[in-house]
């Protein structure tokens, strides 16, 4: 089983939900490949259960402001491909457990050539990749590669996802299943927690992979809701905004930011969980 | 000779590298495109909002005394800068105006580098009586103050963008980021032949108005078809606009030209399909500008219009076949062109036309005076006429 299976496992089994966060590979204080290794390891003792990391992109199209200008930093501190694979492999020295799926744009990755790519991630490390801007009709070769080099494929679906389309994309995704919770750009202020709650509930009935939901939640109150029915959410913008508050720091101040960001929504969510039992699988 | 099938592929090029969120949108403007396109009714809708409104069909303007001073082949003008508002791009938001009303939108969304594809939607809005949101670059903005104002006045929205490098390319980001949020209720009106499907083969089908026109007026005036077509190409509406109805016609010669910027050999320039290499930006798979990490490369050209590191995927597929030939010219030659075209025929071109312009002088001198040469006149350049004096006053102030 994959780590991210047995993430979803272990967490099923002790009735908990996942706490994913994500921050953009390069986008800590300094831009060194430890100072992102540090806010890693600090996630993970904040609370999080499985970590997105962003590969950083000159076009990020689906994010908002708060998330472009995270992009946009990691670049100007020299991140590339080579050492985001890098900052997974280092973090994997000390930590074995906790999944770590690269979030991203296919131009990065098909330049590095899909297959090759796939490869060097699974040696770093890697245990999920999702695109944001390759859906499954235009992935080619991509979903062979990343089976063959024991990657999961996460995939988006969206409150515009049709039931018919709903059904294709279960069938391609592994891993996790990962819902937009709102049509609008990462970090949009228009979440509507009970249409979410609703659509989530729709979509349990036809994907049988985990689902984590995100795009959106900002605030313990929002965590907690949305953890009800999905199996986890995914937290970007909220801890983006702080690592560009604290861009001019030092990393080990960010890292213990991010934990205490973090660790609010942990404890909604295990709220959760205890106070909704016939609820988790 | 045709490269598109149901997938919105040009051979491998094309396609629809959007985000979820975006893929019911495009299928329902694919589906309503289908439908109007098939239905009669609509599309006498069209012909007449061309004929009454734009102002079509163009002139197809023999430049006698230019191509006497050449000494070479004829050339002829495809005036698509006598359009109303200036340019070609009208024929593409009359067309998706049109669908937006058929689709029951009640906003345009654009995104404009020059100004033109802004102005022609505001325009195309205002009589629809739609809204209208325009995103445009600071550093366009800046450049192109006649436009600007011009949308205003229009009753457009104009949203300045200063994200990445602060023109075309980061006014389609934020273009298509309103349009994920909006399109319940929106309609994003793409200005060129590109993007995901299926903007780049609707955008072709509403300028290739511009070739059958041209095609038609060629036979009747010189009972022949043209020797050759030059076009400029940033995504390449006009050019594809043109170049299509000929395709089938093998002894029509085709050239696409890029802006050349400061050169090709300085790295400043937009000339992707003569400098860059395949990958993925804004929906669609085709030649872009990148480094080696896959990274969008920032572009220059004197013309706001082809400062742009993509193009559309139908010109990708067109060049590995053979079928165009793509060629770059740099902002001097394209200005000189400019100049020229204004004092030899009392017409100004747009600084982007003038890059078509500079390369058919040269190809008129190469092919003998028999030959044929239609040159499209993508837009006038009244846009850009203090570019253009700022521009000459420091060459003419230089030592």
């Amino acid at each position: 089983m994959s780590r991210i299976g047995s993430c979803f496992k272990r967490l099923a089994v002790a009735r908990r939900k996942a706490l994913v966060p994500y921050i953009i590979a390069g986008d800590a204080p300094g831009g060194s490949v430890q100072s992102t290794v540090d806010c890693l390891h600090s996630l993970v003792a904040g609370g999080a259960d499985l970590l997105e990391l962003g590969m950083p992109f000159s076009d990020p199209m689906a994010e908002g402001p708060v998330i472009q200008r995270g992009h946009e930093r990691a670049l100007a501190q020299g991140t590339t491909l080579l050492s985001t694979l890098e900052m997974v492999r280092s973090f994997r020295c000390d930590d074995e457990l906790t999944p770590v799926v690269l979030m991203g744009y296919s131009n990065p990755v098909l330049r590095y050539g899909s297959g090759s790519f796939a490869t060097a991630a699974a040696a770093a490390g890697v245990d999920g990749l999702l695109l944001v801007d390759m859906p499954p009709e235009d992935s080619a070769e991509l979903p062979a590669e990343l089976k063959a080099a024991g990657i999961d494929m996460i995939r988006l679906a969206a409150p515009t996802t049709g039931a018919e389309r709903l059904h294709d994309i279960a069938a391609s995704v592994s891993g996790y299943l990962y819902y937009v919770s709102l049509c609008g750009v990462t970090g949009a202020d228009s979440l509507d927690v009970e249409a979410t709650r609703i659509k989530l509930a729709q979509l349990r009935r036809v994907v049988k992979q985990p689902v984590c939901v995100g795009f959106g939640i900002r605030t313990a109150a929002a965590a907690a809701a949305l953890g009800e029915l999905a199996d986890g959410i995914v937290v970007g913008s909220l801890l983006v905004d702080k690592l560009g508050q604290l861009a001019s720091g030092d990393s080990r101040t960010a890292a213990a930011a991010l934990h205490d960001l973090l660790a609010p929504l942990r404890a909604a969510l295990d709220g959760v969980g205890e106070a909704d039992d016939q609820l988790v699988r | 000779m045709r490269g598109t099938d149901t997938a919105g592929r040009y051979g491998s090029y094309g396609g629809r590298f959007v985000a979820e969120t975006l893929i019911a949108a495009l299928d329902e403007l694919e589906q309503a495109f289908d439908s109007c396109m098939a239905d009669e009714q609509f599309r006498s809708q069209l012909q007449r909002e061309l004929a009454e409104y734009v102002g079509r069909p163009t002139p197809l303007y023999p430049a006698e005394r230019l191509s006497e001073e050449l000494g070479g082949a004829q050339l002829c003008l495809k005036r698509e800068d006598l359009n109303h508002t200036g340019a070609h791009k009208i024929n593409n938001t009359v067309g998706q105006a049109l669908l937006a009303q058929h689709m029951g939108k009640h906003r345009l969304i654009a995104e404009t580098g020059a100004g033109q594809h802004g102005v022609a939607t505001a325009t195309v809005a205002a009589r629809a009586g739609l809204e209208c949101c325009v995103y445009m670059g600071e550093e366009d903005m800046r450049r192109q103050a006649v436009n600007v104002r011009r949308m205003k006045l229009l009753g457009a929205e104009l949203r300045t963008v200063r994200s990445g490098t602060r023109t075309l390319k980061d006014a389609l980001n934020e273009a298509l980021r309103d349009w994920v949020g909006s399109s319940a209720d929106s309609l994003y009106v793409i200005g060129s032949a590109a993007g995901p499907h299926p903007y780049p083969a609707l955008v072709r089908e509403l300028q290739s108005v511009i070739g059958r026109e041209a095609r038609e007026q060629c036979l009747a005036r010189y009972g022949r078809l043209p020797d050759a077509l030059v076009a400029c190409v940033g995504g390449g509406s006009n050019a594809i606009g043109l170049f299509h109805p000929f395709l089938d016609d093998e002894t029509v010669r085709m050239y696409g030209v890029e802006a050349g910027g400061a050169g090709l050999e300085s790295g400043r320039h937009a000339a992707s399909l003569c400098a860059g290499r395949p990958g993925v930006l804004h929906g669609t798979y085709s030649y872009l500008l990148q480094d080696d990490e896959g990274q969008v490369l920032p572009t220059h050209s004197i013309s706001a219009g082809l400062d742009y590191p993509a193009v559309g995927p139908e010109h990708a597929w067109l060049k590995d076949s053979g079928r165009v030939e793509y060629t770059a010219v740099d902002d001097s030659a394209a200005l000189a062109a400019c100049l020229r075209l204004t004092r030899t025929e009392g017409i100004l071109p747009a600084l982007e036309s003038s890059h078509a312009l500079a390369y058919a002088f040269q190809l008129a001198t190469q092919l003998g005076r028999d030959a044929l040469i239609v040159v499209n006149l993508s837009g006038r350049g009244d846009k850009d006429i203090e570019e253009i004096l700022r521009l000459t006053d420091s060459l003419e102030s230089a030592p």
